[in-house]
């Protein structure tokens, strides 16, 4: 029951309204009870309401404030990156945007798979039946 | 005669604000070198010689003078241009037809006709859409395209589309149903052949793709949960 995610310093957010709706930004400083500096690479540091971010497992070792430099750095050091690829939240998005940007040949070559998937699968749960039986 | 080279006209006289040029009028006609051109002529700006008018024919008065004022319509310059051709349409796309007796069909383009219209083929073989006309309109353009290169569709327009114009027939009372069931035309050899032949081509570019031939053979429908405007085509 206690909370497990803290804002701190460091902590990794992702984006859940907005601009910059999707994307992953590491709390910087605190403004006020509502608002935080918020800093990634590929954008400016700016302030952002907490409303607006979901936390996340992950947090970095940062000074409050630091430079782009350092920050990048930061990211580089503890693979912010790819521990959020791995995560089972991560790939759910992953998955989510790759679904999102299916052309219609690529969501009928899916089915086919998806088609033929079940017919092995069926077969084999045909021949552990007949085992048992 | 070639027209000369020409570097586009600039004004001499830039823009101080939008308005105010910055040289004056007599600052200009020095600037454009107008005093040297008169010199040149002697005095005088060399003009060309005008061209004698044609005297105008006498018209004979006319007969008849309407009793009122009729007004001319408006001058109308637009000229008669095909339908603007979506970007996202392509020789070569694959095409999901939306309406008619082929609806849902998956369907190749080739070109756009000077009516307007998509001329599009199944490939008969495939999905037994003939070339056919289609209009832009009943068409959705997904972002599958088909190798279309080295295929000759030039022969194809609208006249070769247009409906067959026969001779009227006299008819008697008991004449009547018999003439009817002979009145369902036949396809000409000629268009099954073109058919064939832009269909050769096109389905050994479609069979180099896997997955392709059944997916054109296929047609589209909204399933549960799927959102046409989330869907990327």
């Amino acid at each position: 029951m206690p909370f497990k995610r803290y804002v701190e310093i460091g902590r990794v957010a992702l984006v859940n309204y907005g601009k910059d709706y999707g994307r992953l930004v590491v709390i910087v400083d605190v403004i006020d009870q509502n608002r935080a500096l918020v800093d990634a690479p590929d954008m400016v540091r700016g302030q952002m309401n907490f409303k607006r971010l979901t936390l996340t497992d992950i947090k970095i070792d940062i000074n409050r404030v630091p430079n782009k430099k350092t920050l990048v750095a930061a990211l580089e050091a503890a693979d912010v990156k790819n521990k959020w690829e791995n995560s089972s939240w991560g790939r759910k998005l992953i998955v989510q945007k790759k679904r999102a940007s299916l052309n219609d040949f690529d969501r009928f070559k899916i089915m086919l798979a998806k088609i033929k998937k079940a017919g092995v699968v069926r077969q084999e749960l045909s021949k552990l039946k007949k085992q048992t039986a | 005669m070639a027209p000369k080279q020409r570097t586009p006209r600039t004004s001499r006289n830039p823009d101080l604000i939008r308005g105010v040029g910055k040289y004056s009028r007599s600052q200009m006609y020095h600037k454009r070198g107008l005093w040297a051109i008169k010199a040149k002529n002697g005095g005088t700006f060399p003009t060309h010689v005008k061209k004698a008018a044609d005297a105008p024919v006498a018209a004979k008065p006319p007969k008849f003078y309407p009793a009122d004022d009729v007004k001319k319509p408006l001058v109308n310059k637009r000229k008669a241009r095909p339908t603007k051709l979506r970007a996202s349409i392509t020789p070569g796309t694959v095409l999901i037809i939306l309406a008619g007796r082929f609806k849902g069909k998956r369907v190749v383009f080739l070109k756009q006709l000077t009516s307007g219209l998509l001329l599009v083929t199944g490939p008969f073989k495939v999905n037994g859409v003939p070339l056919r006309r289609v209009n832009q309109s009943y068409v959705i353009a997904t972002s599958t395209k088909v190798d279309i290169a080295g295929l000759n569709v030039e022969k194809f327009d609208d006249k070769y589309f247009s409906k067959k114009v026969e001779k009227k027939k006299k008819k008697g009372e008991g004449e009547f149903f018999e003439a009817e069931k002979e009145e369902k035309s036949l396809l000409p050899q000629e268009k099954k052949d073109d058919q064939k032949t832009v269909d050769a081509a096109l389905i050994k570019s479609i069979e180099a793709v896997p997955e392709l031939k059944s997916y054109l053979g296929a047609r589209f429908s909204l399933k549960a949960g799927m959102k046409p405007h989330e869907l990327v085509f």
